[in-house]
């Protein structure tokens, strides 16, 4: 197959440009552990109610200081709609939903996820102080619009 | 048109299909942006969502597909082969398009048209589903008779190049709807009857993108062949490298399907780093783009300089820039640099959690599905007319108008929805305003940036379906111009490896057995509890 000189840089090119998106990508994973929330684990959505840690939905600060939030999603609220955490620490987030698909957003922070019923949707993050609106972003239904809550990231006093 | 009349036919379909979703487009956009609609609410925004994405995204882009490749292989092969089979695939697709179109309007399938279950439609809406696929497989059926006839009767040529880009689309097809009909056919149909009480929506999410994301090759390879094989010649230029071409293709072919999870980053049950491996195969498909951009672009420069340019630049000049279908395609490749580059960013593992589900989506799929799919298909419509029906353009001024329109509005709407994402705007939300919460009030401004965006888009939806249905009914008859093709710089001497189809379909479904095969079967062997199906109302 003759190929144009041209058109051979122009291809190689594209390659190197593509292995340096590929590169990026893998630093960001690999090296700074920037990961996508993936994780694996299964509840009955209609026992979500009944179960030890999402009947008690909300914020709790564990011995070893770990900040765990569990927030239950449903036509059309979150159960806390206020959530309290404290800034710069990790916070742990665990959802789930008791009826369809709906999403989790922290508006203006990388907090951004899908809670599907039947998964226990977990994943880690920091805020900066601040007040910060949350969204349902999937549409589950008549007033999905006015699924919302907030998340105040407080400053600890030292 | 005696010839042409199946593929006039699915034409016809595909712009009245377009016509109404481009109505509804402009309700929605305006509603967000908070005017007053009389007889609406969220009842009404949702369901016009719904169906302007089954219409827009699902049957204007099937039935002018098919349309086109009846075409193609009829004017190139010399032949269509189980014309009757054909005819009854349009009829299946009609029936089945109307039916799904009839359980949204009357606001039992709001589901919008990712149709993600718990949320539940009238099981219409998903037969009617189905039988649009299955008439798409069927015409899938009638090209491939039709090549292995032309082949038997011309043995060892390659397949001519229009032919070549729809039998890459028909098998990228084939792949990306055996998602979709596990899906539906196997999940959301037993459940939506009754049969079976409970569904898992994150496998059946795992097989709605298995189809979702190939699906947008689907619409992007026909877009493509269009590209390659008739614009340089009604720019008046060569194609410039024919064996490329044919490896593009080829290369969707291998690389269109296991790439689904780059719509899941944001899923529980599925692990990180399958996730990673479609980011990655994600990314190989950006090549086949990257090298038809080269390509096309530098057929367009002979075109110039055929016409005797000289200097760096001035070919572009000598384009034919007041064809509405030049015109078309060169704002339609313009707004995929955009998009495709929107596409890298969505794909890219780590940075898409800060556009997942944002507006900044609907922005990205307007620039890719909406202006390069859909704005290249608009002006072949001006092409294709004229030979089809026989009948001289009516109204060329609104014709050459309609294309700089559509792009001047998807600048506003697209850009502004691209800004909101970033700050943060859910897509697909009926008011933006959250109770008055402070983050939510940034994005106003932006949602009216969006609606004036739509009202130009409408203003060209609007000359493109008059410009069309004007034509077809008065345009004064002359002698139908032929279906011409442009012809390469150097001409293929013979089949070659990109021309074995057969075998990089093979390579493809290993492909997607190692991106799917073991992600599946982890997932299958946790224990899942399933969900019954909830109404959206």
């Amino acid at each position: 197959m003759k190929v144009d000189l041209y058109e051979k840089v122009w291809m190689w090119v594209a390659a190197v440009l593509i292995l340096a998106f590929f590169a990026a990508i893998a630093v960001a994973a690999g090296v700074h552990a920037v990961h996508p929330p993936s994780h694996m684990e299964t509840i009955d959505p209609a026992a979500v109610l009944e179960s030890e840690e999402f009947s008690r939905a909300g914020v709790e600060v564990a011995v070893d200081g770990r900040v765990v939030v569990t927030v239950v999603a449903e036509m059309f609220l979150f159960d806390p709609d206020e959530i309290r955490v404290p800034a710069g620490r990790p916070i742990t987030f665990r959802l789930t939903s008791t009826d369809v698909i709906h999403g989790f957003e922290v508006v203006g922070t990388n907090a951004n996820a899908m809670v599907i019923p039947g998964y226990v949707t977990e994943f880690t993050i920091r805020f900066a102080p601040g007040e910060y609106l949350i969204t349902c972003h999937e549409y589950c239904g008549l007033l999905h619009h006015e699924m919302q809550g907030m998340l105040i990231a407080e400053e600890e006093s030292s | 048109m005696s010839r042409h009349r199946l593929a006039a036919a699915h034409f016809a379909v595909a712009v009245a299909a377009f016509a109404v979703a481009a109505c509804l487009g402009l309700l929605q956009a305006l509603s967000i942006a908070g005017v007053e609609l009389p007889k609406w609410g969220e009842a009404q925004f949702y369901l016009s969502m719904t169906a302007h994405g089954v219409l827009m995204a699902l049957v204007f882009t099937t039935f002018f597909i098919m349309g086109l490749g009846y075409l193609f292989a009829r004017e190139t092969l010399g032949r269509l082969v189980g014309e009757k089979t054909a005819w009854t695939a349009f009829g299946l697709a009609i029936v089945g398009s109307v039916g799904a179109a009839w359980v949204v309007l009357a606001g039992k399938g709001t589901v919008l048209y990712t149709f993600y279950p718990p949320l539940q439609a009238h099981p219409a809406f998903y037969i009617g589903a189905t039988l649009l696929v299955v008439g798409s497989w069927l015409w899938g059926g009638v090209l491939l008779a039709s090549y292995r006839s032309w082949r038997r009767d011309n043995p060892g040529l390659p397949a001519p190049l229009p032919v070549h880009g729809m039998l890459a689309t028909v098998i990228v097809w084939y792949l990306a709807t055996a998602g979709l009909a596990v899906e539906v056919v196997g999940m959301l149909i037993p459940w939506s009857l009754g049969w079976v009480e409970t569904i898992d929506p994150v496998v059946a999410r795992t097989f709605f993108w298995w189809f979702g994301h190939p699906l947008v090759y689907f619409w992007l390879l026909p877009t493509y062949v269009l590209w390659y094989t008739v614009i340089p010649r009604v720019a008046g230029g060569r194609l410039f490298s024919e064996p490329l071409a044919r490896m593009v293709f080829v290369l969707f072919v291998l690389f269109s399907t296991p790439v689904g999870f780059h719509h899941q980053f944001a899923d529980p049950g599925i692990e990180a780093g399958w996730k990673l491996v479609h980011t990655f195969s994600t990314y190989a498909i950006l090549f086949p783009s990257l090298v038809t951009a080269f390509t096309v672009i530098a057929s367009l420069e002979v075109a110039g300089r055929l016409k005797g340019a000289r200097g760096l630049f001035d070919w572009i000049g000598k384009l034919p820039w007041g064809d509405p279908f030049f015109a078309s395609v060169a704002l339609a490749m313009l707004t995929f640099t955009l998009g495709g580059l929107g596409g890298a960013i969505n794909a890219a593992y780590a940075m898409n959690t800060m556009v997942h589900n944002t507006a900044w989506i609907q922005g990205h799929f307007h620039l890719t599905v909406g202006t390069t799919v859909g704005l290249t298909f608009m002006g072949a419509t001006y092409w294709l007319l004229p030979r089809l029906t026989g009948r001289e353009l009516r109204l060329p001024a609104l014709a050459r108008l309609q294309p700089y329109l559509w792009f001047a509005g998807m600048v506003l709407f697209s850009g502004a929805n691209h800004v909101a994402g970033l700050m943060g705007m859910p897509r697909r939300i009926y008011d933006v305003t959250y109770l008055g919460a402070e983050q939510a009030a940034r994005w106003v401004p932006l949602t009216r940036i969006a609606a004036a965006g739509a009202v130009l888009l409408f203003v060209s939806a609007l000359c493109y379906v008059v410009v069309s249905v004007a034509t077809w009914l008065s345009g004064r008859r002359s002698e139908a111009p032929a279906f011409e093709f442009a012809r390469p710089l150097v001409p293929v001497a013979g089949r070659g490896l990109w021309d074995r189809l057969g075998l990089w379909t093979v390579a493809a479904v290993i492909l997607i057995a190692i991106a799917y095969a073991y992600p599946l079967l982890h997932l299958l062997s946790q224990q899942r509890f399933g969900s019954p199906g909830v109404a959206p109302f």
